[in-house]
């Protein structure tokens, strides 16, 4: 038999207690225990991206941490990635300008590993965009477009 | 897919994590950042009774220099290292292979530790650590132990390591003045595995190459350290001529196999290439350093 823990983690800001089995991973904890299911689940083997959240203000892929691996930690989600008044964030008003997002699958792992990228480099380069989000996969838009929302972001809050 | 149930341990120390693993090998495995162990316990392909999570133990991920080394503890995570200064002063050669392995997030949750423990033939930080004749010190029921990076690795995925040992610590001698690092590879994308990667540490002074080290990856089922190659470099000035008769010994003594990825001769050839290109841009790097020192 697995082992059962109680664990406590921050979620979008909120501190949030609760039992989980051992093998449980981050992702279905926060999308099955928790109701998120903002995240994605692609690959369930840390090559898509798609299950990317920020622990600790770091975007790590939430499909191999385990629940318990983030006891103790912080974690944002693309639901807590929106103003308090549930508006879109500059990232996400980006992604919608620039066309970067078409079935959505990917959108909340790129959004989120953007803003933890304009976070450390409010000015990126071409190459330090493509370092950052080249683990994130997207079957439907070309990363063309994604790019360009990467870049209007960091524009975005160059005039702030 | 999702892991079979496992109990799951979070010693706080590591006395306490050895005990377990006396207590429940072979039927425990250590837990590190998870990013090797966690897609294989997804696809079952591993289905550990018990896991021993490393993460609590603060001794672990420690980072420090002593006079002659750098101790790297086994828990410092890959992206931590390679934003460290005193590593990319005391191991040139470790700071250049970090921003081969995968993509960032991989790295914010992957350890040095783990990634040496599970000895992957493809891995970046194993050639690095036979590249550097690092030592990798190992806690048991017996206590500790030294083991040099040559002892270390003994198959594809395999190590000395019982399955009672955990290791703790890795120590990389400090860089002499005057000496320059490069990890260059090929991949079917940026981010993946290598096909292959060059590891090549050279330390210069007054203009000669006092020091070659090269060490490839991807070729063997364990890191071929290219003792061929570092030998017609040594104790003589850099010239194309002589790294081209290093790449040609190189060449000379691998026979790596081939997969559907690409087949032996092709990373027998490249391998050679991407050792010129690393030693060319170590000697590069190692001569801005001594110039810069004096
Ligand atoms: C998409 C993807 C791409 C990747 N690309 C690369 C790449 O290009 N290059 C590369 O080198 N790696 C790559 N990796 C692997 C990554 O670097 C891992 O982080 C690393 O191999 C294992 O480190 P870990 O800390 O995550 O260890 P874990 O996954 O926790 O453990 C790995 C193995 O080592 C054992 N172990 C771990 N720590 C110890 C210890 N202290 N003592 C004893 N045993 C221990 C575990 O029991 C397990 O068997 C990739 C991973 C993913 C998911
Ligand atoms: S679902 Fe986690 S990386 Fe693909
Ligand atoms: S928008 Fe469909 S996968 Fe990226």
């Amino acid at each position: 038999m697995g082992s059962r823990h109680e664990i406590e983690i921050v979620v979008n800001g909120e501190p949030r207690r609760c039992g989980t089995a051992a093998r449980t991973s981050l992702a279905d904890l926060l999308r099955d225990t928790l109701g998120l299911t903002g995240t994605h689940l692609g690959c369930e083997h840390g090559v898509c991206g798609a299950c990317t959240v920020l622990l600790d203000g770091e975007p790590v892929r939430s499909c191999i941490v385990l629940a318990v691996q983030a006891d103790g930690h912080a974690v944002t989600t693309i639901e807590g990635a929106g103003g308090p008044d549930g508006g879109l964030s500059p990232v996400q008003e980006a992604f919608c300008d620039a066309h970067a997002s078409q079935c959505g699958y990917c959108t909340s792992g790129m959004v989120l590993a953007t803003q933890a990228l304009l976070e450390e480099r409010p000015r990126p380069t071409r190459a330090e965009i493509d370092e950052a989000l080249g683990g994130n996969i997207c079957r439907c838009t070309g990363y063309v477009q994604i790019r360009e929302a990467v870049e209007r972001a960091a524009e975005g809050s160059g005039a702030r | 897919m999702k892991p079979v149930d496992f109990e799951l341990h979070r010693p706080a120390t590591t006395a306490e994590a050895v005990a377990l693993l006396a207590e429940h090998a072979p039927e425990a495995k250590v837990l590190a950042g998870g990013q090797s162990l966690l897609p294989l316990l997804n696809f079952r392909l591993a289905r550990p009774e018990h896991l021993v999570d490393l993460g609590r133990i603060a001794a672990l991920a420690e980072l420090r220099r002593t006079r002659d080394e750098l101790v790297v503890g086994a828990m410092v995570r890959q992206a931590r290292a390679e934003r460290s200064p005193a590593v990319a002063a005391d191991a040139p050669l470790l700071a250049a292979a970090f921003p081969n392995i995968a993509h960032p997030p991989i790295r914010n949750r992957g350890t040095v530790g783990g990634s040496l423990a599970h000895a992957d033939p493809a891995a970046e930080l194993p050639a690095v650590a036979r590249a550097l004749d690092a030592v990798l010190v190992a806690a048991g029921p017996a206590g500790r132990r030294e083991i040099a990076a040559r002892d270390f690795f003994q198959a594809n995925l395999m190590t000395v390591l019982e399955a009672d040992e955990l290791l703790v610590e890795i120590r990389f001698p400090r860089a002499a003045p005057g000496t320059g690092a490069s990890f260059q590879e090929v991949g079917r994308r940026s981010g993946d595995f290598a096909l292959v990667g060059v590891a090549a540490q050279v330390t210069v002074r007054d203009g000669v190459v006092e020091e070659a080290r090269v060490c490839v990856t991807g070729v063997a089922p364990t890191p071929h350290r290219a003792a061929e190659a570092e030998e017609p470099l040594t104790g003589r000035p850099l010239t194309e001529a002589r790294l081209a008769a290093a790449a040609d010994a190189l060449r000379a003594a691998i026979d790596p196999s081939g997969d559907l990825h690409a087949p032996g001769e092709y990373r027998r050839d490249v391998a050679g290439t991407l050792a010129v290109r690393a030693v060319a841009q170590a000697h590069r790097r190692a001569t801005e350093h001594a110039a810069a020192a004096a």
